[in-house]
């Protein structure tokens, strides 16, 4: 495995350090051949960008066609995971980069995807996709086809990591993140500014929710902001206590996942759920308590 | 093959609505993807003053954009032509894609064949499997900001 080599000096103050690599290590790592099999995977919000240039070896992980069901509100079961992982060469013990568009909204979401089926060994591309570009670094279109790998049928373990909308219920009083924009926090906006599709019949918030947009974790570049500086604004600022249960939610669920990286594996918070059904499910819902 | 319903749509859209319902799933993406790469650049008058365009919120991605109705092209407003005028970032392929259908397919039709286009012809383009349904909303936004320009500007 490439742990020891992952452990760029930027990375070693954060609590899982192994679970971030940068561009100039993923550069090298492709220019030697690619020595320890690692699978890089695109996850992007938008479905084309993939097809118009992607970091070379790269395949597609889509976010709506390979890791939702196609029918229910939930994401694939064991079997359809295992598929979507061995056509791509992924075996259980294999060292997953990804990376995306959207300061790694779509990339993050993916990897806790992963995490929902123990797949350990994933990491994110720091800074994403926007970055890799940023630097001059090379795009092709050629898209790879791997030898499918050997990948078992795992069944998905929610619990660990997973909210959902009767577990919010139970948590009520508990150290709840809410990681949308302060309009929608507030309560002013039904949907997320350029996105009415996916809007809500109350506006408001959890009841208890303390509101930090996702956005800063991150530095301009998409790339993470240093502990130090996460620790400010989460326990400082925020109150936020490492060994507490704490639930963050956004709007369906993919922005919260980046905030559920940060807290999980920057500042080593012990139990975060990400509460996927989010403001779409708890804004729609009936009768239950809305903070406005 | 899925069965797509195209007598209601004007010739090019109906065209390009079978092009797309002939094609296997992957390839309808390749497709979209060409629309995208084919969408004309913004003339000076537009590129220079963004301003003058509508944006369309239902886009996940900015996307602006502006008709003009040809007002030598014929003597009755219902016959004159219409140009349409699209600007969306390269960094967003999908919304640059429906801009590129609607461009080709619309561009330079009357204004009374752009006002009998139907609502739901952003379903017409068996584009709900590749891209998710919630995706193609942004198209409806465009058509619908398409007539309602149309119709609009052609009063005399």
């Amino acid at each position: 495995m490439a742990d020891s080599q992952t452990q760029d000096a930027r990375f070693a103050e954060y609590a899982h350090p192994d679970r971030l690599v940068s561009t100039e290590w993923l550069a090298t790592q492709l220019e030697a051949g690619n020595p320890d099999g690692i699978v890089v995977l695109e996850s992007d919000e938008d479905v084309l960008l993939y097809d118009t240039g992607h970091i070379p070896g790269a395949l597609k992980l889509d976010w709506h066609q390979d890791l939702n069901d196609p029918l229910m509100r939930d994401y694939v079961g064991g079997e359809q995971f295992a598929r979507v992982m061995s056509e791509r060469g992924v075996g259980r013990d294999t060292t997953v980069v990804l990376y995306g568009d959207k300061s790694n909204w779509w990339a993050a979401y993916a990897l806790w995807v992963m995490s929902l089926f123990g797949h350990e060994n994933a990491r994110l591309l720091d800074g994403g996709r926007a970055k890799w570009i940023a630097e001059g670094r090379e795009l092709t279109k050629d898209v790879p086809s791997p030898a499918p790998a050997e990948y078992p049928v795992v069944d998905r373990d929610d619990a660990p990591i997973r909210a959902f909308k009767d577990d919010v219920l139970n948590h009520l009083g508990g150290p709840l993140v809410d990681v949308r924009s302060p309009g929608e926090f507030s309560g002013e906006l039904l949907h997320m500014p350029d996105y009415p599709q996916e809007g809500a019949m109350r506006g408001g918030h959890i009841p208890g929710a303390k509101s930090v947009p996702w956005a800063r974790a991150a530095n301009e570049d998409g790339t993470f902001k240093s502990r130090a500086d996460l620790e400010a604004i989460y326990l400082q600022e925020q109150g936020l206590d490492p060994a507490a249960p704490t639930v963050a939610y956004c709007r369906i669920g993919e922005r919260s996942s980046h905030t559920w990286f940060v807290l999980t594996h920057l500042l080593g918070f012990q139990n975060v759920r990400n509460y996927d059904g989010s403001w779409t499910e708890w804004g729609n819902a009936v009768r239950v308590p809305v903070e406005r | 093959m899925t069965a797509v319903e195209t007598a209601d749509l004007p010739e090019a859209l109906a065209e390009i609505a079978r092009d797309f319902a002939e094609l296997p799933v992957p390839e309808r993406l390749q497709l979209l993807l060409e629309f995208s790469e084919e969408l004309p650049e913004l003339p000076e008058r537009y590129a220079a003053a963004p301003e003058r365009m509508e944006q369309v919120h239902e886009c996940q991605s900015p996307l602006f954009l502006v008709v003009e109705v040809d007002e030598d092209s014929a003597p009755e407003p219902g016959g004159r032509r219409v140009s349409l005028y699209f600007s969306a970032p390269p960094e967003a392929p999908t919304t640059r894609g429906f801009a590129g259908i609607l461009h080709e397919g619309l561009n330079r039709l009357t204004v009374d064949e752009i006002l009998a286009v139907p609502e739901d012809a952003p379903y017409r383009f068996s584009l709900a499997d590749a891209v998710s349904p919630l995706r193609l909303r942004g198209m409806v936004g465009m058509l619908s900001r398409i007539k309602r320009q149309t119709a609009l500007k052609s009063r005399v």
